[in-house]
């Protein structure tokens, strides 16, 4: 196991590699620069080329590219134009938001789906099937923006139960509740759609395994239909059910950008859209490693779960 | 069945939960503190170091935490005295000595004098001073005009230009002439714009990353301490989710209030602002080739938009007609003798006919959104409807607002007819110096991307730069923008209307045209 480990990790360096020289590629080929689009109306070419000498833009590219990696193999990915304060520091801060709003998402649209996937597939056919796959298909069509804005409207503005934006208030105390009333309405807009797609295929991983043959001898023992469910029949159909949850997560990850817009969640998608409106060249940089290194490790993560729980596939 | 007993329960006991939840911290969306008044933000600030930043929200922060040797009179963009009480200038122009107000202290205790003045100006232009790397400074040309800074004695400094420059002054308003403390900038190095210090009404508090910056009250300011305890910065990107943190009172002022959601905003409950700023928004001519090298077809594109309707219909009465390339905020130099083109399609079908520039193909530069563009798009539309009703064969070519100033700046020639442009100053000389004399043709480094060329416009403009006088300077712009009305290089379009919104606990407060955000006489039950 440990070597399976290892030899996914090494496999996950060129990945990364290419990461790095795609990611600065596009930043370095997409017409527009930062000096530009920090002097705006003032953007003469003296004045720009004045400015790109002061933020080290004036160098060639090749080696523009390699003291950026060599900068960032030693922990340092520079400072960022727009907002000057290094770019590590930025990313990190927002990426522990983006982890909260898109965890605590992931969480509920995991626990939801799967109960609904599984609640559907044990009455198929039966109302609480059809009551849960009309609401699913609901969710899966409601695009996860404009039911967050609906969501403001509604129970911000309207009955004031919850605050607008933000993830902390700006004055008071921090405490678990006050991050929980800011965190209540995106992790739900963002978890609907997930929840659905999960609740879905849950569904129909569940029929498949609730079919066998260990299914029947199971009930034939005399076992609680209860039990036949939630743990023989579940626990067989998880290994279908985790790698839609790995790929869930992706778009959880990924979906957090609209949210984060729209509640103003201090996040890691906000803040990459932010950089690229303003041609914030490191910051995208740094943000996009970093994020594409989550995701490298979250995918070995998720195929070495899937490895303990199904010893068919071979390590 | 049996399965769901177990979800109903399941259900009842996360429901409860949740209404608990709720029930706690229901109370919490209460109404923001009196005596804090709690700003919304368009964007998250880049510094707070009034030489280092070039965004109008960075400067909404600034002018209420420092000073600048002069400032603009309050509701007006003419100068008047701040940090330096009086000053004198040279007969021929290139010498500036200011008297400075006495006892002022910096908010971190040091004392506010000449050396402090010339540390400014050094650190900015003066690539050998120690705290030059503290930038970099992209306004800096602002001032580059000064040769050198001296101390003539503690309370007296004296700028020498290398050559006349009339909008020194108003420069010096400009937030890049804030002045900040030296001590603070020996202190903190390339920090300081997270840990600023001035001589303003408002002392810097606290910066929370993507979550705000606080400033509070400063009880020493030299012109009398402010009402409010504390201002609140905060950071919301987001246009429609400003108005529902407006709406739910989250906030008390919200800035640049999109022109659809106005009318949320109709009630007792809140109170809207509006005030004409220095900015103008145009449409380049290409006056080198094609169609639009003839005077004539230049101003029939002039009379065939309707400007009324733009104004009023696409964005919604939160811009005014333009009538020439100044904008009338900068009242003591605009020619109020100028009218609009009227809308006329038939004058402009007469024009296009007597030019032989019938069915005319142009190709129109319209951007996706930008600093000061309004509503890009939906006008780049509006205008291509109205020049097709009078003959005209419109191509729209859309860009992404750096992309598109990559393309217009360099100059149109070879590319398009028309593009879609604003400005916002703070100078009168400032545009047309820089986009319309035959000197700032873009080969010449200037911005002047549709190639007009007039040697009487070159002439006014020189000369009001180099005078002194304000009244002389006023007559030269005056006689200036008549003559670039009538040879139309731009179609001459609107002038943007700032807008705020404020709940009605918020008294005293006003839009200055300067588009500053000026706090300290505001209060908040």
């Amino acid at each position: 196991m440990t070597g399976y480990i290892l030899k996914r990790l090494v496999s996950a360096i060129p990945v990364l590699i290419g990461i790095t020289v795609i990611v600065f590629l596009i930043m370095a080929l997409i017409p527009g620069d930062p000096a530009t689009a920090i002097l705006g109306s003032y953007a003469t070419p003296e004045n720009v080329e004045r400015l790109n000498r002061d933020l080290g833009l004036d160098k060639p590219l090749v080696q523009q590219y390699f003291i950026w990696l060599g900068n960032m193999l030693t922990g340092d990915f520079g400072t960022s134009f727009a907002l000057n304060r290094p770019v590590l520091d930025e990313v990190l801060e927002r990426f522990g938001a983006t982890l909260v709003l898109a965890g605590t998402a992931f969480v509920l649209c995991s626990i939801l789906g799967v109960f609904a996937g599984v609640v559907s597939a044990a009455n198929q056919y039966g109302l609480a099937d059809k009551t849960i796959t009309f609401v699913v298909l609901l969710g899966i069509s409601i695009p996860s923006f404009f039911l967050g804005m609906m969501m403001i409207l509604f129970f911000a503005v309207n009955l004031r139960w919850f605050p607008v934006s933000g993830m902390w208030p700006i004055y008071g105390d921090r405490s678990f509740g006050v991050l929980l009333s800011h965190l209540a309405m995106p992790a739900i807009a963002l978890a609907v759609v997930a929840t659905g797609v999960i609740a879905r295929l849950s569904r129909s991983a569940m029929l498949e395994v609730l079919r066998q043959d260990f299914i029947r001898t199971a009930r034939a023992k005399g076992v609680h239909e209860r039990n036949v469910v939630w743990r023989h029949a579940l626990r067989a159909a998880m290994v279908a059910i985790l790698p839609v949850l790995g790929i869930q997560a992706g778009f959880v990850l990924s979906g957090a950008v609209y949210i984060e817009i729209v509640f103003q969640w201090p996040g890691v998608g906000r803040m990459l859209v932010d950089a690229i409106l303003k041609r914030d060249i490191l910051l995208v940089q740094g943000g996009v490693v970093f994020v594409a290194a989550c995701y490298v490790i979250f995918n070995i993560a998720v195929d070495v779960a899937q490895s303990l729980l199904d010893p068919r596939i071979k390590t | 069945m049996l399965l769901f007993h177990v979800t109903r329960r399941g259900l009842m006991a996360a429901g409860a939960a949740l209404a608990l939840t709720l029930g706690t911290v229901g109370g919490a969306q209460a109404q923001t503190p009196p005596g804090v008044l709690i700003v919304g933000q368009i964007a998250e600030p880049k510094a707070l170091d009034p030489a280092a930043v070039t965004a109008v929200n960075d400067f909404r922060i600034l002018m209420n935490v420092y000073d600048g040797l002069v400032r603009y009179k309050d509701g007006t963009l003419e100068v008047e005295p701040s940090l330096a009480t009086d000053w004198e200038i040279s007969d021929d122009g290139t010498v500036y000595t200011f008297t400075l107000r006495e006892g002022v202290k910096f908010h971190d205790g040091t004392d506010f004098n000449a050396e402090a003045v010339k540390f400014n100006f050094d650190r900015m232009l003066n690539e050998d001073h120690p705290y030059y790397n503290t930038g970099p400074f992209p306004l800096s040309f602002f001032f580059s005009a000064v040769e050198s800074t001296e101390v003539v004695d503690e309370l007296t400094v004296r700028f020498t230009l290398n050559a006349p420059y009339a909008p020194f002054l108003s420069n010096l308003a400009y937030p890049t002439g804030l002045i900040v403390s030296p001590a603070a900038v020996e202190k903190y190095g390339a920090d300081f714009g997270r840990n600023p210090s001035g001589t303003g009404p408002f002392k810097f508090a606290e910066w929370r990353s993507n979550e705000a910056v606080v400033i509070e009250a400063n009880p020493d300011y030299w012109d009398g301490a402010p009402e409010l305890q504390a201002v609140v910065f905060r950071p919301i990107t987001d246009a429609n989710t400003r108005t529902a943190e407006m709406l739910a009172g989250g906030i008390d002022l919200m800035v640049e209030v999109p022109p659809v959601a106005l009318s949320e905003f109709q009630s007792d409950a809140y109170t809207v602002y509006e005030q004409a700023g220095p900015h103008v928004w145009f449409l380049i001519l290409n006056a080198k080739e094609g169609p639009f090298a003839d005077r004539r077809v230049r101003q029939a594109a002039n009379y065939a938009v309707n400007k009324e309707a733009l104004v009023n219909n696409v964005l919604e009465g939160t811009a005014d007609v333009a009538a020439g390339p100044t904008p009338p905020a900068f009242a003591w130099a605009y020619n109020s003798d100028l009218e609009p083109y009227p809308y006329d399609p038939d004058k402009a079908r007469e024009l296009i006919a007597e030019a032989g520039a019938e069915g005319a193909e142009l190709t129109f530069y319209v951007t996706e959104g930008g600093s000061g563009m309004l509503d890009p798009v939906a006008m780049g539309t509006a205008i291509q409807a109205d020049l097709e009703a009078v003959g005209f064969d419109v191509k729209i070519e859309t860009y992404e607002w750096n992309t598109f100033l990559g393309e217009v700046n360099p100059g149109l020639e070879g590319k398009a007819d028309m593009a879609e442009m604003a400005w916002m100053t703070n100078d009168p000389d400032t545009l047309p110096f820089l986009a319309l004399r035959t000197a700032a043709w873009p080969d010449k480094g200037g911005f002047n991307s549709g190639y007009y060329s007039n040697p009487d416009v070159d002439e006014l403009l020189e000369a009001a730069r180099v005078a002194t006088d304000q009244d002389e300077r006023a007559r030269l712009y005056k006689e200036m923008q008549t003559i670039v009305q009538e040879d139309a290089p731009w179609v001459f379009v609107a002038n943007w209307k700032q807008n705020a919104v404020t709940s009605d606990r918020v008294e005293n407060f006003t839009l200055q045209p300067s588009f500053f955000l000026l706090l300290d006489d505001v209060v908040k039950k």
